[in-house]
């Protein structure tokens, strides 16, 4: 057992990998002697040699074009894009090369790859660089979405994301990379596509994802104070979607919170009330309740960037006031 | 135009038979698709490579089997000049169940990996760092394989052809790229839209790489450029640019009949028609009519059956709808 930072466990997650499979690759800006931006690759150019780390120019369609060349011919790349924000200057690779052409060629090809990305605000560091952009990637068939919200998870879900055959995104809450926990020595492996309940209470379930991850725990915490007993389900991967987890547990309170980081339209929690509404319609004790960031561009003074974001307090008020209405 | 003239070729004239009939099956290939546009038969859109075949026939000769095409929306010929046979690449154009990707791609698509052909891309720029991704995978496993990225002269003004030369040539990687310099970008001049004469060359000394131009339509100077490169870069000496000079005889696509070429222009292209010039060619070095005559009439009898085998293709089925989104072969998202 160590404890270790969510940073810290990227590199670990990705080392453990590395030493299993020789195919597992990295590219990126400042990934090598830097050790990325956000210190996510440390000791990784010194353990692995210059051949299997490499940094790159500030080219992200070169980054992730040479990732998807690396991986139809049989490596398995992870490309660091530095901010999520910089996935516009790459989409088309994205979005319309990785995603669709196993696809368009029938399943000739195959993209086992992942592309790491510091994702979301909090840090003050304005528009261009704060994006939650999680909902960018889940509405594109043929991408997998990673989201983790803890050390622990980070390399759990980046070693099941680097054995997977199909492309990842897996996005990094910028503002959980120095959050710690203990995490037990030796391999750790999960599974994509499984939410994890966190607390179970018997009124209402809050549904969330990354850095809302912990705000929600924190939430519910408070809320048991003045007699809400909620229950908490961190989604970690919004494709594939864990539905049957979140509809059990959003049928046994009746009640359905989402917290979303991203702005407010085309959220994925606007895609779960959806699955809920269609699905469980009838187990609903009131109506579900999106708490997300509104659909501005992220300011960046701290304390307009903080009255965007959910917030503990924002998350306890709106579910007290709907809980009692 | 300065463009650079050496054709001696392959050495072996079996081997510059083998080229000529490759440039005539492309030929015969093509004029039959757009036959069958005509018939409505192939739907969607269509781009023809028809005058520009020396580019793909010279490449895929001097290429080695295990070598990777990167190609275009323009990828017909890219693709039958690597050895994918006529029947699936005809049968994905008429978006039968027997074509090349059981018309889940289309005619802008074609993509056989068993032969090399690792897909046709049809947003302008973006195989060039896919192709660099090819050629770092051969470079870090220690293969001899090269990676040969064919675009368009439109290509070289899109910000992936810079980001792709310029890292291609920093982790010096296998890979050519190989601008086939049609002069018409679209429906525009090139020049008209571009800061220097040739547009691919002039970029790659821009990115330390030699500035190559070549007859395009010469089969034989395209091979001899092609194995130049391709030894390069096997040596580990590094990428390529190569910039083929060349004309379509047609207009960008299905939808487009080119009248906005002025017709001095096509005339003196279609008077540089590789075909004719390489047959022409042959039987100085020695090659006889027949044998010339008997390779023309077993393209055009390998045509007749892709096309009826084509034609008799099933319509797909329902159960391919939903398959190959994910390696598992299927597309659930959810549980």
């Amino acid at each position: 057992m160590a404890q270790l930072t969510f940073r810290e466990a990227i590199a670990r997650g990705i080392a453990q990998e590395m030493r299993r499979d020789e195919s597992v690759v990295l590219l990126g800006e400042d990934i090598g002697a830097a050790g990325g931006v956000f210190k996510g690759t440390v000791g990784l150019l010194d353990e692995f040699g210059g051949v299997r780390v490499r940094d790159t120019p500030i080219s992200e369609q070169a980054i992730v074009g040479a990732a998807m060349g690396a991986a139809m011919t049989g490596l398995r790349p992870i490309a660091e894009i530095m901010f999520s924000d910089f996935f516009a200057v790459c989409w088309d690779i994205v979005a319309n090369e990785i995603a669709k052409s196993r696809y368009m060629t029938n399943g000739q090809m195959s993209f086992p790859l992942v592309i790491r990305s510091g994702n979301g605000g909090g840090l003050r560091f304005g528009a261009q660089h704060s994006q939650s952009v999680e909902n960018w990637a889940m509405m594109i068939p043929g991408l997998k979405v990673v989201v983790p919200s803890n050390a622990l998870d980070v390399i759990g879900l980046m070693a099941a994301s680097i054995r997977d055959d199909d492309p990842v995104v897996f996005l990094e809450a910028k503002v959980l990379y120095s959050s710690k926990m203990d995490v037990p020595d030796g391999e750790i492996v999960d599974t994509l596509g499984s939410a994890k309940v966190l607390r179970t209470g018997s009124d209402a379930t809050l549904v969330a994802l990354g850095a809302m991850v912990p705000k929600a725990l924190d939430a519910a915490q408070e809320l048991a104070a003045s007699g809400i007993d909620c229950t908490v389900v961190d989604v970690r991967s919004l494709v594939p979607l864990d539905t049957s987890t979140i509809l059990r547990e959003v049928g046994a309170t009746g009640r359905m919170f989402t917290v979303e980081e991203n702005p407010r339209l085309c959220g994925w929690g606007g895609e779960l009330s959806s699955i809920v509404s269609e699905e469980i319609f009838y187990d609903l004790d009131g109506p579900i309740v999106r708490i997300t960031t509104p659909h501005i561009p992220l300011p960046a003074a701290d304390a307009l960037e903080d009255m965007a974001i959910p917030s503990v307090e924002r998350i306890v008020t709106t579910v007290t006031k709907s809980m009692n209405a | 135009m300065a463009t650079t003239t050496v054709h001696s070729g392959p050495t072996e004239l079996a081997t510059k038979l083998d080229m000529y009939r490759s440039q005539v099956a492309l030929r015969q290939f093509e004029t039959r698709a757009y036959d069958l546009f005509l018939e409505n038969l192939v739907k969607g859109t269509s781009h023809l490579s028809l005058g520009q075949e020396a580019i793909a026939a010279g490449f895929a000769t001097a290429m080695k089997k295990d070598d990777w095409t990167f190609a275009t929306y323009r990828g017909h010929a890219h693709t039958l000049a690597r050895g994918v046979p006529m029947t699936p690449v005809l049968a994905e154009l008429l978006g039968r169940s027997n074509g090349l990707m059981a018309g889940k791609g289309g005619s802008m698509h074609l993509t056989s990996v068993e032969h090399g052909v690792m897909g046709s891309y049809a947003i302008i720029g973006a195989h060039l760092p896919i192709a660099c991704g090819a050629a770092w995978s051969a470079q870090y496993r220690g293969t001899d394989q090269v990676a040969v990225c064919f675009f368009g002269d439109g290509s070289t003004n899109i910000g992936s052809f810079h980001e792709a030369l310029n890292f291609a040539a920093v982790w010096k990687l296998p890979v050519i790229f190989v601008c086939e310099n049609n002069l018409w970008m679209e429906y525009t001049r090139t020049t008209e839209v571009t800061s220097v004469v040739h547009p691919a060359a002039d970029r790659a000394v821009a990115y330390g790489l030699e500035r190559i131009v070549v007859d395009g339509n010469d089969a034989d100077a395209v091979y001899d450029v092609a194995s130049t490169a391709l030894a390069r870069a096997r040596a580990g000496e590094g990428p390529s640019m190569i910039e083929a000079m060349t004309y379509r005889h047609g207009g960008h696509s299905r939808a487009d009949p080119g009248k906005y070429r002025p017709d001095e222009e096509v005339a003196e292209w279609f008077a540089k028609d590789p075909i004719p010039r390489y047959r022409a060619r042959l039987l100085d070095e020695g090659a006889s009519e027949e044998q010339l005559v008997a390779i023309e009439a077993d393209v055009a009898a390998e045509v007749e059956v892709a096309t009826e085998e084509a034609k008799a293709g099933g319509i797909p089925g329902e159960d391919l709808l939903m398959k190959d989104v994910w390696a598992d072969g299927g597309s659930s998202w959810r549980n």
